[in-house]
């Protein structure tokens, strides 16, 4: 063991200068030798002899990573990281007291033998071990050098980011260990390094097995599949735990990534039979249907809109393709261009809100919308318009009146229109003040009437105009017999 | 503003011979340079982009130095996807141990937005380390701290690694007299209602409205009321902000008007000065009043433009809405406003915000109702935001009541049941990420719902209620008051209970406890998954009631809509 240590001390004099350039003049010597290295591991697997230590690593070839080069991390993270850089000019000595994380990457444990082994004893040492920063390969000596970690020095080195050899775990229960070691520390980084090693290192029902009853493992796997984009793994995943409707959701997100139309329209009909939700099925199902109208409507419309001979798409040029746009935007849309349009037209509002079984409420809403920016009140009008068997007309909105007048309003509809809307809100104060907001004379008036508030009724005489019609009125009113006033 | 504007701008990197910046996104670099230099977050997608413009330069037989440095660390992934895509060796690593950002005298920020989706949706512990190293590092800055409160299972983790950091530290900072006192840990998902109110108070108004970024605020044209936007740094250096950040916005007009008519008075001084009198109001007061001028008008300018933005959204009719789902009254009435929120596509993050808050206050909607909104959301912002409804029922933001509670009578009897850890790997089998709300039981037992005979004084406020217009007391800040009052635990069982546990009190045994000393009353409040402005607001008018000085530590700034964007998905 004492030779091990002076060995190190050897080690951390002799290289301490070149751990910190970043042009070794030897990277490409040790590229050279990282390529044998990939050359000698595909040997491994023609003939499987236990020359097994090279073969595995996420990183290549070591470089010095020196954090603590750059100036602000020594000024704003204080001590530690200057206590790391002095552990390295002082030797061991030093660092054996600055046990800070190194977080060289460097590959040199990757490579070390595993033929010396450590007794029992080595675990006193390992302490001491797990300081001595990697920041290069230690040459040609790396053979002398010890990684024989338990699962939890392994887990640890990690965790300060250095890099030691999983390929000696090759029994299950020693990838277990490790992978139940990084869970227990709560290292996401450490985790999913793990996980990328047994996923190379077992099979898929093997892997997946083991995952099922480490869910905290699980949920990392999901997550590493997902960034890296490694759809078919991550489905067959999810498909080996019963998830099927996360499944299905996860085939369906790929829609995202597809900017062609049709390729995208394609791509929803094949997930039209996947196995969502039954609630989720039918939102599916309008998703494809929706885009395929939209295709349709658009190549129909972009070729009225280029031909010039279409009055509304003269008047109000198209400022935006109606692809992939929600189902209320193309029914407003569709209410805009195509409003008298029969149901058998794909794009008529009518044949959209049967296909999509869209509600009263939001229909009325949209139109309404989409009328009244064009000032088309007579459609308008119409949209609350209804007969009873007797013939009568009534007016009847699914949404409060007082959203009628504000939409009228925002779209500036004139007085008289707003008038009759505002007439017909049910709450007496919002009416009120919805009329007086908007100027509607005749309805305050009518409806101070009604309350047989005098005084009201004198206030506003003093806001209307000098000499006005509404002056008149209220004139008119207030002299009248016929109304027993309550103030 | 970017973290990076904060430490070292356009300038400062020009005189260390930086040529140009990029911004990292996914585009094409044109630069003649022989040296590329990378800081990014270790992420995938990051390092898929270095690599594109390393493949490009090699295609193009072009030969260039390229460095990566990752923030605040590297992650195995990244060089996974550096030796996979045939350039490690040809590109540089290091590390930028960079974890705290302060942004003002009392606000530290990891500057970790991806903190929330990594780990309360994906369940990804990636950032845990970084949250252990920052409170090291302040460990080691400030000394011990004397004892440690928090919740949350995140919270628990963070912990748990930072004292395996403390340990392995051990002498780094135990000899020195501690300056901060307590350290409270507590994760986003133990209140999510707080962070999806609308904020009052001016700073969180702010922040809903413009985004502040880095503690900096683009203000447009339309509030500097000149041809351009104006950067401004929003902190304690700006003496106008500072005065009414934490003040309800119904206070804030009448401070500014208050405060424009003292600067004219002070500027109306120089009326009848001598020639001497002018020259020393000229040299030493000119100066600083047309400063404090200049950011008046900027706080005028944005009052404004809130207000403009506010009322055409019914913002009145909003805030009512949330009181009433807050105090459980009139849900029916409260679901078809949002219905109709949905139905005139106003904001989509608006509509999503207060389906999550009906349904956090009332555990989940009743099937009909999720059937319905579910459908008309979709209908509204298009069909692809049933991703965004499957990642917000996970995370327990958005769900349906279930008929009978069996899984979670299961859950708790197979948790009363098992102890050891490998029978933990079942119950977590059993528990997703997301946990039942229990916010009305929550919200009755720490009277988070203050009952005030009249109007509640905004002017003069009583409680952190004031912080949400008196109607709501924000949980994450009533825990904290709690804890500290009763210095534990101890009597909160049953909120804990509702709360789903993972609470944990520790005193550290190394550090003697002298309540004489200032730095007990210091307290580091730390937020795994980001705090609001309101937050902060509220604990600092705790710190001003009780004595206490709150500081916090964030892994970022959160709000109702960086939260709800974080839960949607879109194109990598």
């Amino acid at each position: 063991m004492n030779r091990m240590k002076v060995d190190e001390e050897e080690y951390w004099h002799s290289s301490k200068f070149k751990a910190f350039t970043f042009d070794d003049e030897d990277d490409e010597l040790s590229q050279l030798k990282e390529s044998k290295r990939a050359v000698n591991s595909l040997r491994d697997i023609v003939d499987d002899d236990d020359d097994d230590l090279e073969k595995f690593s996420w990183s290549g070839e070591p470089v010095g990573s020196i954090s603590w080069s750059i100036k602000e991390t020594a000024s704003s993270s204080s001590g530690a990281f200057e206590g790391r850089d002095s552990g390295l000019q002082k030797g061991s000595s030093a660092y054996t007291t600055f046990p800070k994380p190194v977080s060289s990457y460097s590959l040199s444990s990757f490579f070390k033998g595993r033929h010396v082994a450590f007794s029992s004893t080595a675990l006193s040492e390992t302490g001491v071990k797990s300081y001595a920063p990697e920041l290069r390969r230690p040459k040609a000596e790396y053979k002398d050098y010890n990684s024989d970690w338990s699962p939890k020095d392994t887990v640890r080195r990690m965790q300060k980011g250095k890099i030691c050899s999983l390929e000696r775990f090759r029994s299950l229960q020693d990838k277990l260990l490790l992978l139940d070691e990084a869970v227990a520390v709560h290292d996401g980084n450490v985790i999913t390094a793990i996980l990328i090693f047994m996923k190379r290192t077992l099979k898929k029902a093997i892997l997946f097995r083991e995952l099922e009853v480490r869910q905290v493992a699980l949920r990392h796997l999901i997550h590493f599949l997902k960034e890296i984009g490694e759809q078919k793994l991550l489905l067959d995943l999810l498909r080996f735990l019963d998830r099927m409707e996360e499944a299905a959701l996860t085939q369906y997100r790929e829609h995202l990534s597809i900017q062609d139309a049709d390729k995208r329209k394609e791509f929803l009909k094949g997930c039209v039979g996947l196995p969502f939700s039954s609630e989720d099925a039918v939102h599916v199902q309008d998703h494809y249907t929706l885009l395929e109208r939209q295709i349709i409507i658009e190549a129909n419309d972009r070729h009225l809109e280029s031909a010039g001979q279409t009055e509304i798409f003269r008047k109000y040029p198209r400022k935006a393709s109606i692809l992939n746009m929600p189902l209320v935007t193309t029914l407003f849309y569709s209410c805009f261009y195509h409003y008298t349009e029969a149901e058998g037209m794909f794009s008529s509002p009518a044949n959209l809100k049967k296909t999509f079984k869209i509600p009263d409420k939001q229909y009325v809403l949209t139109a309404l919308a989409a009328r009244a920016k064009l000032r088309a009140w007579h459609d308008v009008d119409a949209l609350f318009t209804t007969k009873n068997w007797l013939g009568y007309t009534k007016k009847k909105a699914p949404i409060g009146f007082h959203r009628v007048v504000e939409i009228l309003q925002r779209n500036s509809a004139p007085v008289q229109v707003l008038q009759e809307y505002v007439r017909l809100v049910e709450d007496v104060d919002t009416k009120l003040n919805l009329a007086t907001k908007y100027k509607c004379h005749d309805v305050v008036v009518d409806t101070y009437r009604d309350l047989k508030d005098r005084q009201q009724l004198m206030v506003y005489r003093c806001k209307v105009e000098r000499g006005s019609p509404e002056e008149d009125k209220i004139d008119g009113i207030l002299s009248s017999s016929q109304i027993r006033w309550k103030n | 503003m970017s973290p990076l504007d904060r430490i070292a701008n356009v300038s400062i990197l020009k005189q260390h011979d930086v040529d140009k910046l990029y911004k990292v996104e996914n585009k094409p670099v044109f630069s003649t340079s022989d040296q590329l230099c990378f800081l990014v977050r270790p992420r995938i997608r990051n390092v898929k982009y270095v690599a594109d413009i390393v493949n490009a330069d090699k295609a193009a037989g072009r030969t260039r130095k390229y460095k990566i440095i990752f923030s605040p660390q590297k992650f195995y992934t990244c060089e996974m996807v550096l030796e996979e895509e045939g350039i490690y060796g040809d590109v540089t690593c290091d590390e930028w141990s960079f974890y705290l950002l302060p942004l003002d005298d009392d606000i530290i920020s990891m500057e970790l937005p991806e903190f929330f989706r990594d780990y309360f949706l994906e369940g990804d512990q990636r950032w845990i380390s970084a949250v252990a190293r920052a409170l090291q590092l302040l460990n080691s800055l400030f000394g011990p701290f004397t004892r440690t409160y928090g919740i949350g299972r995140c919270a628990k983790m963070a912990h748990e690694v930072w004292r395996e950091l403390a340990e392995e530290n051990e002498g780094d900072a135990q000899a020195r007299k501690p300056e901060i006192g307590h350290v409270f840990l507590m994760d986003r998902d133990v209140d999510y209602v707080t962070a999806l109110c609308s904020q009052v108070v001016y700073e969180g108004l702010v922040d809903d409205t413009f985004r502040i970024k880095c503690g900096s605020v683009d203000f447009g044209p339309d509030i500097t009321s000149s041809d351009r936007s104006i950067k401004v740094l929003l902190n304690t250096q700006d003496k106008v902000f500072n005065e009414i950040r934490n003040e309800h916005f119904s206070n804030v007009f009448s401070f500014l008007s208050q405060k424009a008519r003292k600067l004219q008075s002070q500027y109306d001084r120089r009326r009848g000065m001598d020639i001497k009198q002018m020259k020393n109001f000229v040299s030493q007061e000119l100066k600083g009043l047309k400063h404090e001028h200049r950011l008046l008008s900027l706080h005028i300018g944005a009052c404004e433009s809130i207000m403009k933005k506010k009322t055409k959204q019914d913002f009145q009719e909003l805030l009512k809405t949330e009181h009433s789902l807050l105090e459980g009254f009139d849900i029916r009435e409260s679901t078809s406003f949002i219905e109709e929120h949905i139905d005139r596509q106003v904001s989509p993050i608006e509509s999503l915000r207060l389906m999550c808050l009906l349904s956090i206050t009332e555990n989940g909607l009743i099937p009909k109702d999720y059937r319905s909104l579910k459908t008309q959301y979709l209908q509204s912002y298009g069909p692809e935001h049933l991703l965004t409804f499957h990642n917000l029922r996970r995370m327990g933001l958005l769900t349906e009541q279930a008929p009978g509670d069996t899984l979670t009578a299961m859950e708790s009897k197979v948790s009363k049941l098992v102890t050891d850890r490998a029978a933990g790997k079942l119950t977590d089998a059993f528990s997703s990420l997301a946990r039942k709300s229990n916010f009305r039981g929550i919200s009755k037992k720490l009277g988070l719902i203050p009952h005030v005979d009249g109007e509640y004084n905004l002017k003069v406020p009583q409680d952190m209620a004031y912080v949400f217009s008196g109607a709501y007391v924000p949980l994450s800040c009533k825990i904290m008051e709690q804890v500290l009052e009763r210095r534990g635990w101890l009597g909160l069982e049953d909120v804990v209970r509702l709360l789903n546990g993972n609470e944990f009190a520790v005193t550290d045994a190394g550090v003697e406890e002298n309540p004489t000393w200032e730095s007990q009353r210091v307290i580091l409040a730390v937020f795994l998954g980001g705090c609001t402005f309101s937050e902060i607001c509220a604990l600092r008018f705790l710190g001003k009631e009780r004595g206490y000085r709150f500081i916090f530590l964030t892994t970022a700034i959160t709000s109702s809509g960086r939260l709800l964007e974080a839960t949607m998905e879109t194109v990598t």
